[in-house]
């Protein structure tokens, strides 16, 4: 392999249009597409008595208004439970317009289709929907509470009892020197890209197709499911993600009801319709993630060696579980982390609320699970007056210890068996990266000027890349032009130009001459999506794979016309040529001409494959058996299971203690996913990743009062940082190259948001000296804290106020 | 007697162009750039002030082009993402140094923050004294007001760095692209 | 999030802005910088029949520094203001507050008689008008008048203006001799509206002993008010005086809310800790105007 491109920090082609505004997202879409919008409900559970639309009828510029009435044949079914699972026992879905009863705000009941969206939301608001009110569940403790059901037919409000356990726990809970147990919450958060969703469908009633943009994670999955809900062969349904303001997991969530009721109003009015999501549409009826109640109890001997965990978690599902339990999962097998675990039980139960929709926000359930293991290490040393570092360090898996199973099953249903790693590699970088040990100077020097001073470490260690398959297909053309295309979507990663660098390093050619298509059925039609941190490893391996069969064939046909050996060819800068004889060479393009023998010569280049311009045997077929004309190959990378990359944080913060302002000051990241195909790209998704942590553990929240309602639902108040509350953040790496997948490589999309709450709370609880159990926190909740003659003294404080004393 | 509209045609210039549109009165200024007269390079991420995403300029100042209703900026003239380059009068473009930086500091994932985060920059830049070196406070200040999901701002910030050192006279002239102080940049 | 439909004016002058207002009646509202307003109507939050958009009115773009005091012109934007160096010299309050009040691109566009005319208790201008003992220019079919903040102010949201009304300018008092001023705030992100903010105003007499303090809270209470907080600390000499106390005293005079970022007795505490922090700034300001 030619590594010249792989590795290095290419700056990114797709930013050539996106900086001078000819990005095209989805609303630059179809200028003349009718405008759909939403009757959504304001109530949190309640019964619908009616729908009045007739104050919408005289609006000017009204098209069509459709109900649930309106729906038919699949469409009227419940929304599809995307990921079935065994431990599922009572999954919910929604219906794409409300069938009778809504069990969230913003849950939508109506679609209006207008000439523009300013008229459709003037249908909208005239439409009248009479409601009787029911009992609302919300949050996790309510939910467990069960005064009321949020499905009638589910009473506990139970949706799932995820449960794992590689040992008898209660007996090395009981055999254990020590032992822990404490209760902690997490709370809603959100993906919240800067680019809502959106759809937009034309209906071509001459050949009776659809194409659909969607501004998704998963065009090719979106296809399918827009196939079978509107009862259309899936050769007439073509789906494309177009370029993608942001996904972050909530646009791999599919169908949303959007993404069936736009095609079917284009297809019932013969028009092209487009809906693009507003903010307040987001809040309210996409997705969040991240609520958990987590009780954990912990054996350990003297010196902080877990000897058993137990761990037993509420997660908050919302109103449906078309997701399944994949976070539940993620949770209960990434909790475990970088340590060694002897024994380990795990219990998740998925629970309903009547608030909107809980599927993956980058992380999905890592951060959870990254805080109860944390904060365990934290408490260990705390009870036993250790070192933080060196409680985590007595605990890690050594770097001999690889492969390590774990005997969980992870969210692919395979088994959660680490392939590589090197954890005490990475924290020891981690505390020299940070100054762990010259902490307390800074503790001091801060105190001087008035401010309490905390550090606060986490590690995890990601599951990434799972299967079950992504595919690529690469394509050189008579022009030298190589086209290379997997189904995979792209929402900022850079796609375009990683994938670019992995063809022109494993083909030899230049990468100017690469152009990259990612989330477009019409180009591969084969694909899952871009989550779980996959799309560098699932695609890039399946587009190196796709790669390297080009070129075994390029090498084939220029080694019969340079009438020399396979093995001694090599192709460089676009050029085959035999290795050592210079001048003997052909290039790629013309390869690719002759790959595909012709009748008719259409330009100059043609001429030279044409019928009579080749010498060839007269006794073989012009395409020999088994081979097919043109110079491409396609091919796919299916794992047999994930790679785990991992990583290191630490944070430290200064709080004003009159103020109780939390400042995160330094913020350090150790990372590994082993090789990295552009170390430029994978550095801004630390940054990224990093952003979302801090904003998780100090900034965001979804705020619902007791009846279900949001009262966030703005950017004003849904506090997304703006670069004054985001840190500088170092960075070291470490590589330890995956030998699951032909490039060595591990997924680096999620990472960096991961540890950002456990390593948040381990410093604020440093600094303070007050247990922090509750995330996130703000100023106005830790004054709450400081104040309260009862809340929980950490043992350090104890010690601290001794030495000082 | 002034007249009171439901619809009105304006004439505004933008990015150099007069362009003339007939609207409802209550487009806003974020829907006529993009819908009306094409040019979809702003963006819009909160119709409510507050990610900048629709950021452009009115008669040279940074504005929410969400907050503006279209009627409002007749006669005057606009500037939006796609009016930062300029032209080479060879049929391309030569880009404002704010986005040769975000593409050379990777200040931009996604880009949908991105238009708004170009022409609020820029502006800055302009506006400022060039010869003197950027402070981080001016650097915090320009940026402070977009918000961006993907980048966590540190190439951003990086990027409007390194613009203003491109836009230094001295290094402007070395380059040939564009001379300090006439006011092209 | 669109705005419903409306019906626009943009007339020429103010008496033209007055007829189509009266003209219009009551479903009428002037749109000034748009920066509060056209987010209530694309929420539909709001859905005034007619907008009388004032920009076009000549005249009321000016600032107006003078020995007496500030008077801002209704169409000065926050950013106009905030770079005066008259005004800033005259009443060192108005940039310093205005500093405070959104980002820049906000504050290119929005104006401060605007945020006034919004009353909007968490805005940083109606305090400082509060605490300047200022007053606007009211302008109807009638006539012009003078509204002192007091009987502007009548709820969150909410003056005293009604009918067919311009507010054409507002006028902040010169900042008093042997005085001194600060202003802070804890925001939750940089621009935000405040969590609580608080500007005052210390005065000294001839022999630098305290004569007068007094604060004004943003984000404290429905309508902004002027705490007097001399008692505290009368007749201190300045560099003796017990800041602390002032801060005390002045939690026990405010009676804020609770919401979703700051819990009632939090506001209480930064209340406190703004007020202690502001005055050993003023009073150094103060002094610094009483050697001067
Ligand atoms: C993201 C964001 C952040 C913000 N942050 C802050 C902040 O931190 N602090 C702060 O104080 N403000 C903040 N604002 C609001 C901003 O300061 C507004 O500019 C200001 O509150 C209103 O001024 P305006 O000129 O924009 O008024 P408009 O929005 O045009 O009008 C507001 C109201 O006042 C009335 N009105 C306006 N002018 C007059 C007049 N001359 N006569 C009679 N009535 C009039 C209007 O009819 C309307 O009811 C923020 C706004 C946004 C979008
Ligand atoms: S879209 Fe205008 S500020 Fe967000
Ligand atoms: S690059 Fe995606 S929001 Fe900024």
């Amino acid at each position: 392999m030619t590594t010249k491109l792989f590795g290095e920090p290419v700056r990114r082609r797709e930013d050539a249009r996106l900086i001078v505004g000819k990005g095209r997202y989805l609303d630059d879409i179809g200028a003349h597409a009718l405008a759909a919008a939403f009757v959504r409900s304001p109530h949190a559970h309640a019964r619908i008595t009616g729908i009045d639309v007739e104050g919408a009828l005289d609006v000017e510029g009204l098209v069509a208004i459709y109900t649930y009435e309106d729906l038919t044949g699949p469409m009227a079914e419940p929304l599809p439970v995307l990921i079935p699972h065994p431990q599922l026992h009572a999954p919910r879905t929604g219906y794409p317009l409300a069938n009778g009863e809504v069990n969230h705000v913003g849950e939508p009941v109506v679609m209006v289709v207008a000439t523009d969206r300013y008229l459709a939301e003037d249908a909208a608001e005239r439409i009248v929907v009479g409601y009787e009110e029911l009992p609302v569940i919300v949050g996790v403790d309510a939910a467990r509470e069960a005064r009321d059901a949020v499905h009638a037919e589910i009473p506990d409000n139970v949706a799932a009892r995820h449960h794992q356990e590689t040992g008898d726990v209660e007996a090395a809970l009981a055999g254990s020197a020590r032992t822990l147990s404490f209760t902690q919450y997490i709370e809603r958060s959100a993906c919240m890209p800067l680019e809502g969703k959106g759809v937009h469908a034309r209906w071509d009633p001459a050949d009776s197709s659809l194409r659909v943009y969607s501004s998704t994670q998963a065009s090719t999955s979106v296809r399918a499911a827009i196939a079978a809900k509107l009862e259309l062969s899936l050769e007439d349904v073509e789906v494309i993600a177009p370029d993608v303001g942001g996904g972050f997991g909530v646009k791999i969530m599919h169908p949303w009801p959007e993404e069936l009721l736009v095609p079917m109003a284009a297809i019932r009015l013969g028009h092209e319709v487009k809906w693009a999501e507003d903010r307040r549409e987001h809040f309210i009826g996409s997705a969040h993630e991240r609520q958990q109640r987590q009780e954990i109890t912990v054996g350990f001997d003297d010196d902080g060696r877990i000897t058993a965990l137990d761990v037993h978690a509420w997660h908050d599902n919302g109103a449906y579980t078309p997701y399944g339990i994949i976070i539940p999962i993620v949770t209960a097998t990434q909790l475990v982390g970088p340590y060694a675990i002897p024994v380990y039980r795990v219990v998740v139960e998925s629970v309903y609320t009547n608030t909107v929709i809980v599927t993956p926000y980058r992380g999905a359930g890592r951060p959870q699970g990254c805080y109860a293991m944390e904060r365990t290490m934290d408490r260990i040393a705390d009870v036993l007056g250790l070192d933080r570092a060196e409680v985590r360090r007595r605990n890690l898996i050594r770097a001999d210890q690889f492969p390590y199973d774990h005997h969980l099953t992870f969210q692919d249903g395979r088994p959660v068996i680490y392939d590589s790693g090197d954890y005490p590699g990475l924290l020891s970088k981690l505390t020299d990266l940070v100054g762990w040990d010259a902490m307390e100077a800074r503790r001091a020097e801060a105190a001087s000027r008035g401010k309490l001073l905390g550090a606060g470490m986490a590690m995890y260690v990601e599951g990434t890349g799972p299967g079950p398959y992504e595919g690529g297909h690469v394509q050189v053309l008579g022009s030298g032009k190589v086209l290379v295309a997997t189904g995979l979507t792209s929402q900022g990663q850079g796609h375009e130009t990683s994938f670019a660098q992995i063809v022109a390093s494993e083909l030899g050619v230049p990468i100017e001459d690469v152009e990259v298509t990612t989330g477009d059925t019409r180009r591969f039609p084969y694909a899952v999506g871009t989550f779980a941190s996959r799309a560098a490893v699932m695609s890039g391996n399946a587009i190196a794979l796709a790669a390297r069969g080009v070129r075994e064939k390029a090498l084939r046909i220029a080694a019969e016309v340079l009438e020399a050996d396979p093995a001694d060819l090599e192709i460089e800068d676009g050029v085959v040529g035999v290795r050592g004889t210079p001048g003997a060479t052909i290039p790629l393009r013309t390869v690719a001409v002759l790959s595909n023998p012709l009748r008719y010569a259409f330009d100059e280049a043609a001429k030279q494959a044409t019928q009579f311009a080749r010498a060839g045997s007269d006794d073989k077929p012009p395409v020999a058996v088994g081979d097919a004309p043109g110079l491409e190959h396609r091919d796919y990378y299916s794992p047999i299971r994930s790679t785990f990359a991992s990583g290191a944080h630490a944070a430290v913060v200064e709080i004003d203690p009159a103020t109780w302002e939390i400042d995160v000051v330094s913020y350090a990241v150790v990372h590994d996913c082993g090789n990295v195909v552009n170390p430029m790209i994978v550095e801004g998704q630390v940054h990224g990743g990093v952003a979302q942590g801090v904003a998780g553990a100090l900034y965001e929240r979804m705020a619902y009062d007791a009846d279900g309602q949001l009262q966030n639902a703005s950017f004003m108040d849904f506090l997304m940082p703006y670069a004054s509350e985001i840190p500088d953040v170092v960075i070291d790496h470490q590589q330890t190259p995956s030998p699951l997948n032909p490039l060595g490589i591990k997924g680096a999309g999620e990472a960096g948001v991961i540890p950002g709450t456990a390593a948040i709370a381990s410093a604020i609880e440093d600094a303070t000296g007050r247990r922090i159990a509750a995330m996130p926190i703000s100023p106005t909740e830790l004054y709450d804290v400081m104040r309260s003659v009862d809340h929980e003294r950490t043992a350090a404080s104890g010690r601290r106020a001794d030495v000082t004393a | 007697m002034t007249s009171v509209d439901t619809e009105r045609s304006i004439t505004v210039t933008v990015n150099g162009v007069p362009r003339k549109a007939t609207l409802p009165v209550r487009r806003l200024l974020s829907d006529a750039l993009r819908h009306d007269l094409g040019l979809t390079g702003t963006h819009v991420g909160c119709e409510h002030g507050v990610c900048g995403a629709c950021t452009v300029l009115v008669d040279g100042t940074p504005v929410r082009s969400c907050l503006v209703f279209a009627v409002q900026v007749d006669g005057a003239s606009v500037t939006t993402v796609e009016g930062l380059a300029r032209d080479d009068h060879q049929g391309g473009q030569v880009l404002h140094p704010v986005q040769e930086a975000f593409r050379e500091c990777h200040a931009l994932q996604c880009g949908f923050c991105t238009p708004g985060f170009l022409v609020t920059i820029a502006a800055g830049l302009e506006a400022r004294d060039r010869s003197a070196e950027i402070t981080e406070e001016e650097v915090d200040e320009i940026v402070g007001g977009n918000l961006c999901r993907c980048t966590g701002y540190a190439n951003i910030k990086k990027a409007v760095r390194h613009a203003a050192a491109a836009m230094r006279p001295a290094e402007a002239d070395h380059t040939g692209h564009f001379g300090g102080g006439d006011g092209a940049w | 999030m669109k705005p419903a439909p409306f019906r626009y004016a943009d007339p020429g002058s103010l008496d033209e802005a007055l007829d189509v207002l009266a003209a219009e009646g009551d479903g009428a509202k002037v749109l000034a910088g748009g920066q509060s307003l056209i987010p209530l109507l694309s929420m539909r939050l709001a859905a005034p029949a007619t907008l009388v958009d004032i920009n076009r009115v000549p005249g009321l773009d000016g600032v107006e520094a003078t020995g007496d005091g500030v008077r801002v012109g209704a169409l000065v934007r926050h950013a106009a203001l905030l770079h005066d160096d008259a005004a800033a010299r005259v009443q060192p309050l108005l940039a310093r507050a205005t500093a405070n009040v959104a980002h820049p691109a906000i504050r290119n566009r929005g104006t401060t008689v605007g945020s006034i005319a919004h009353a909007d208790p968490s805005g940083e201008m109606t305090s400082v008008l509060a605490l300047t003992d200022g007053s606007v220019t009211v302008a109807t079919p009638a006539g012009r008048s003078t509204v002192g903040w007091r009987d502007l102010f009548v709820g969150p949201l909410e003056t005293s203006v009604h009918g067919p009304a311009v507010v054409v300018d507002a006028f902040f008092p010169a900042l008093a001799p042997r005085s001194g001023t600060a202003f802070a705030e804890v925001a939750r992100r940089k621009g935000d509206y405040a969590v609580c903010g608080a500007g005052v105003v210390v005065t000294l007499d001839a022999d630098r002993r305290v004569e007068a303090v007094r604060a004004s809270y943003i984000s404290v209470g429905l309508v902004p008010e002027v705490v007097d907080l001399t008692e505290a600390v009368h007749g201190r000499p300045v560099d003796a005086a017990d800041w602390a106390a002032a801060g005390e005293l002045a939690r026990t005079l405010v009676d804020p809310d609770g919401d979703l970022h700051a819990s009632a007795d939090y506001r209480r505490l930064l209340v406190g800790v703004l007020t202690e922090r502001t005055l050993g700034t003023a009073a150094a300001e103060a002094l610094e105007r009483t050697a001067a």
